[in-house]
């Protein structure tokens, strides 16, 4: 046999998101609400020149994400990189980027916080892009991005 | 912030710098003799989840003042909060009895998340160690009255910077008219670095200093004081050493320069000695008084009565 033997096959539609460190996979899923989104193939513990742990790959058919929920991969795998697939082929090379506001996906670590006392939902505000902080909506602290802060997880 | 008409007032970080001046302007109308009668049938709930008798006081007599009427709860055992009401609905309710609320709640973001609940302007008066917007504009306000301008002075602030909400909010306004600051206060009670890192995005040329000593060539336009809490040490000795440095007294003021104005957000217990009070360069009591324009004139500007 001479072709290439595929472990994750490929998509005729829809969106590559790739270089996801292990094993973050589910995790981007969840962040991205995909569990009942129809079709999905998901490849763990590749390996990866660049990521020294092994990459994911998470396939998402007939999907073609938003620039907005990509952007939401970001906050826990900044690196990864986003293919948008139409009739089997690369349309779309897309870098994500740090959103600007995040809500509803991340709970707020000061305990006297609004959100976590009130039931206030929340929302954050991108504070520092280099060093990914967020400042809380409510109680105006100011938190980095840690993966256990993520509701979604 | 173009108008204030139907805004709330929840964070000095809301701000603008024009916005600031607006208020500090409105409150100089309203202190000097200016217009009356602008809150006349508007009602005014003052809701303190938390007691603090002063700030309560103080929005009840502006309110009064302007010719509004007010209720409110002063003791959060008597609301219906203690019966298991959620605060949203409790918003919600109270929102459709008056025009503007006034509030005040032990947990960092109740005032942000009241404001979003109704449609009437809501005004901060404390949310736990998060902000105190009035207390920072009536400060910005005391500082432009005594030295007559915002822009291109010295403060200093001495005592607890770093649990102090007071110096965090004063910090962050002064910044944002390009002042230069000075920071005294012991090692343990430091401004915190991210507010500094704030300064340093700003250009906002800053010193740290641990003895008030260290001051006395820099020509301090402001000294602002505040309380070094006992809890804060472990070894209530080390407490009395502390404290005990940062006593503002005569000679303190002699070191200063002598024109140095000092500044309290009050309580006082003893880091100001009562021979300072007859002294022109006291003006914590003034500032305290001006909590009342201040005050009337936020409440004016988010009902419409002031423009």
């Amino acid at each position: 046999m001479t072709g290439r033997t595929y472990k994750v096959y490929s998509i005729e539609n829809g969106t590559v998101i790739d270089h996801i460190p292990t094993p973050l996979a589910l995790k981007v899923i969840r962040i991205l609400g995909l569990e009942n989104e129809g079709i999905m193939t998901i490849g763990i513990g590749f390996r990866s020149s660049m990521l020294p742990k092994g990459k994911d790959i998470v396939k998402v058919e007939n999907r073609e994400l938003s620039r907005a929920e990509t952007d939401m991969i970001a906050l826990i795998a900044p690196d990864a990189t986003i293919n948008i697939i139409k009739n089997g082929m690369v349309a779309e090379k897309r870098k994500i980027k740090l959103p600007e506001e995040i809500n509803g996906v991340m709970t707020c670590p000061n305990p006297n916080c609004a959100t976590n006392v009130l039931g206030a939902n929340t929302s954050f505000h991108l504070e520092d892009r280099e060093k990914v902080t967020y400042r809380c909506r409510y109680c105006e602290r100011v938190t980095p991005i840690h993966p256990d802060l993520l509701t979604t997880g | 912030m173009a108008s204030f008409e139907n805004k709330s007032i929840v964070s000095i970080r809301d701000m603008t710098r024009a916005a600031l001046e607006k208020v500090v302007s409105t409150t100089a109308m309203v202190k000097k003799d200016g217009p009356k009668g602008f809150m006349e049938g508007k009602t005014v709930a003052v809701l303190f989840f938390e007691p603090s008798t002063r700030t309560r006081l103080s929005f009840e007599s502006a309110v009064l003042k302007s010719g509004g009427t007010v209720f409110g709860i002063a003791d959060p055992a008597a609301s219906s909060q203690s019966k298991g009401e959620s605060f949203a609905d409790s918003i919600r309710t109270i929102a459709g009895y008056c025009d503007v609320i006034v509030i005040r709640h032990p947990v960092e973001g109740a005032a942000r998340m009241a404001s979003e609940l109704c449609d009437i302007p809501v005004i901060n008066a404390g949310d736990g160690p998060n902000q105190h917007p009035t207390q920072t504009l009536l400060d910005l306000f005391t500082i432009e009255e005594q030295i007559g301008k915002l822009e291109g002075i010295k403060v200093g602030m001495v005592g607890d910077l770093k649990y102090g909400r007071t110096v965090h909010s004063l910090t962050h306004a002064l910044a944002m008219f390009g002042n230069e600051l000075s920071f005294i206060s012991p090692p343990s009670l430091k401004m915190p670095r991210h507010i500094l890192e704030e300064l340093e995005k700003l250009k906002i040329p800053y010193h740290e200093f641990v003895s008030l000593e260290e001051t006395a060539d820099l020509d301090l336009d402001v000294l602002y004081v505040t309380r070094i809490q006992k809890e804060r040490f472990g070894d209530p000795q080390e407490y009395e050493k502390v404290a005990g440095t940062y006593r503002i007294t005569l000679d303190t003021i002699e070191m200063l320069g002598g024109e140095v104005k000092i500044m309290h957000p009050l309580p006082r217990v003893d880091e100001i000695d009562v021979e300072v009070d007859d002294t022109p360069n006291a003006v914590y009591f003034l500032q305290a008084h001006n909590g009342i324009p201040t005050r009337q004139a936020l409440l004016g500007l988010v009902t419409g009565g002031l423009k």
